[in-house]
């Protein structure tokens, strides 16, 4: 199937949450045919911000909407020593440009210490900020989380923070709708980890180019807020720039109370507005593909992109058996990997496990993991360590007493940050390394080390392969 | 600021594989900078260590390229400019390929830089070519959506909208994006949750 690579300025769907929210928020049609769409929240890191600012600077502009701006840092922040000055020189320069620049702006910034810093993708959640109904964009591809809550969100580039710093608004053509309907209930062992992962295994990891993904079905509604994170993250991983999920009682039982969240009568107001925005029963969509879940199954990666999964005890594919247009890239992998195909994963020794990241860095997911890990030990000769999501997810963390099990269990309990997940701060692979990781990249050299190599799974199943050393079927530790 | 971008011409480079992401572009450790300058001499630092000399940006006979010949969903991983920052520091002006991932695709229309799309067979004869003979130039024109290298002529792909932009000198949106302030207001008060108190 060869995907519209350009703009695909033409849709078709009708009445979705998408066309609603799209509607809602446009200022006028441009020239090229674009839609000047205003965004609602917008969110910046230590990242992709500072040469925004810059062009800002260049171009005499101010910031139109200060207040609709919130930044935190995430992506360089060292997970054991945060204190200031960080030891890496170029870190410090970035995270002091930032508070410059948020400073200068009047931009609210949750600092490290702040008892809400972490991971963008975490705490703006957290906090109440990101809502139904709302356009959201940052300088990071995983914005596509905040979808969870039936926003509109997507990443953007640097000279797109600019746009919206100085205007509040975006250049961009309308996405079509795809609605990815899963039904029934998981089986034990399968989590919201493995039903993305097992989406973009099957629709291929640029079949939702030019496509928002609606996840739609009884599995989602069964899911928790913090699951339809994990599932609306990943969805750029499929090539898909946003995924949503319609909000309901889940999403609106989430955001009572929090910070940021509508109050008293704005609240009765809110859930109201939420409500209308909701696909409409007889909503029209681009294309509709439909999973049952009782046929996903604990999926792991064994290449080096986020589509090339298996089934925890189905072999590595061989060439034969993909598509011809699979092919090239699998003999990269099998190369990179130094894996065989036919041979299964299973027990593929393991040297660091890693659970943190904005796809699986959440209390829900800290709690599976730890399940595994009670009472038991990581195996010699492994690394194993916990990244809370946020200052906020360490401390509910540490209140039910999951880090004393980590630490029981000798895993590592750190600092909120991005950590190994992209590796731009200390925690790297080193050389031929190979982790298993509940991040969202397994990319060539993606953790830190040109040669290293990542298996993407659930944090119950790297908790699993921490304890037996090993790639290993969570379910094992099932009874 | 803005410059009308109808015709890039210059020397090819090629670059084969499918799915050649952000992260293989500019490896994260170099995204730890403030400004994007001196990110070219990083482009695809870990791809190009591997290959010893043997990457395309490193051999000598493809110094100097101006046009990137890549083939499916170059591009895809991160959002990071950085990568096509990278990729123009470098010194390449426009990129032709089988598809490119969505978010590389805005970046290279915000920075004034045209990523055309072929069919497969174009891209590999295409590649072929400049390997063979990399002095040959390269031409891309978005007013014909063809490319040509000397006899070699075939049709490329870009959508109208991004298109007219390059064409008409409008691919930095910026400018325009500001100019509709009214307009902007207007539509954010609009919106219930823009005036709710706890969400100013």
């Amino acid at each position: 199937m060869e995907m519209d690579l350009d703009f695909p300025i033409r849709t078709m769907s009708k009445g979705t949450l998408f066309d609603k929210v799209w509607d809602l928020h446009t200022v006028g049609t441009l020239p090229s045919g674009q839609t000047q769409l205003f965004i609602g929240l917008h969110l910046i890191h230590e990242v992709t911000s500072p040469q925004a600012f810059a062009m800002l600077r260049d171009r005499g502009l101010k910031v139109l909407f200060p207040e609709r701006t919130v930044a935190t840092v995430d992506h360089i922040v060292p997970t054991t020593n945060q204190a200031r000055p960080f030891v890496d020189d170029l870190a410090e320069e970035m995270m002091q440009e930032l508070e410059k620049n948020c400073a200068e702006h009047h931009i609210r910034f949750y600092n490290i210490g702040s008892g809400q810093q972490g991971i963008v993708h975490v705490i703006a959640p957290e906090l109440g900020l990101t809502q139904p109904g709302m356009t959201v964009a940052c300088g990071d591809s995983h914005t596509s989380t905040h979808g969870a809550f039936g926003a509109i969100a997507f990443g953007i580039g640097t000279s797109q923070v600019r746009d919206v710093l100085a205007s509040q608004t975006l250049a961009l053509a309308k996405l079509k709708v795809r609605r990815i309907e899963v039904n029934g209930s998981l089986k034990p062992g399968v989590y919201a980890k493995d039903v993305i992962l097992h989406i973009i295994r099957t629709l291929g990891v640029k079949g939702g180019v030019g496509y928002a993904y609606e996840y739609a079905g009884t599995t989602f509604e069964q899911m928790s807020m913090e699951e339809r994170m994990t599932v609306c993250n990943m969805s750029i991983e499929g090539g898909a720039r946003c995924g949503y999920v319609n909000p309901d009682q889940v999403t609106y039982d989430y955001l009572k109370g929090r910070e940021f969240a509508p109050k008293g009568e704005e609240w009765e107001k809110a859930i109201a507005w939420w409500e209308s925005i909701r696909s409409d029963v007889d909503a029209e969509y681009d294309d509709i593909v439909v999973f049952d879940a009782a046929d996903i199954p604990p999926t792991v990666t064994w290449g080096i992109t986020p589509g090339q999964g298996v089934a925890i005890n189905e072999p590595i594919p061989t060439p034969e058996s993909l598509k011809e247009e699979d092919r090239q890239i699998a003999a990269e992998a099998y190369a990179y990997m130094g894996l065989q195909p036919g041979q299964l994963l299973q027990g593929t020794p393991i040297d660091v496990c890693f659970i943190g990241s904005c796809t699986n860095g959440r209390l829900s997911d800290l709690r599976e993991a730890a399940k595994v890990a009670k009472g038991r030990r990581v195996a010699a000769g492994v690394k194993a360590f916990v990244v809370p999501g946020s200052e906020r997810v360490k401390r509910e963390a540490e209140a039910e007493g999951l880090d004393q099990i980590f630490i029981a269990a000798g895993f590592e309990w750190r600092e909120p940050g991005c950590s190994m997940c992209l590796a731009m701060n200390p925690d790297k692979l080193e050389g031929r390394q190979i982790s298993a990781s509940a991040s969202n990249r397994n990319f060539k050299g993606r953790q830190g080390s040109a040669t290293g190599r990542t298996l993407l799974m659930s944090p119950a199943m790297v908790a699993a392969a921490a304890v037996t050393g090993h790639v290993t079927d969570v379910r094992e530790f099932m009874n | 600021m803005v410059s009308e971008v109808k015709q890039v011409s210059g020397r090819g480079i090629p670059l084969v594989g499918d799915d050649i992401d952000t992260d293989r572009i500019i490896p994260a450790r170099y995204l730890r900078c403030v400004t994007f300058d001196g990110l070219g001499a990083h482009v695809f630092a870990d791809d190009r260590d591997h290959l010893q000399g043997q990457h395309a940006f490193d051999q000598p006979q493809f110094q100097g390229a101006e046009i990137l010949v890549v083939n499916r969903n170059f591009g895809c991983g991160s959002s990071r400019e950085h990568a096509p920052q990278a990729i123009a520091k470098w010194g390449i002006k426009a990129l032709i390929g089988e598809s490119f991932a969505e978010i590389f695709f805005g970046n290279c229309v915000a920075m004034g830089i045209p990523c055309v799309t072929a069919v497969a067979e174009t891209i590999r004869q295409l590649q072929e070519k400049i390997a063979s003979n990399p002095q040959a130039v390269v031409t891309l024109d978005l007013e014909q959506q063809e490319v040509r290298c000397n006899d070699f002529v075939a049709p490329v792909k870009m959508k109208d909208g991004p298109r007219h932009m390059f064409i008409s000198g409008t691919w930095d949106a910026c400018g325009q994006l500001v100019s509709h302030a009214e307009q902007i207001r207007a539509t954010a008060a609009k919106l219930p949750y823009v005036s709710w108190s706890s969400t100013r």
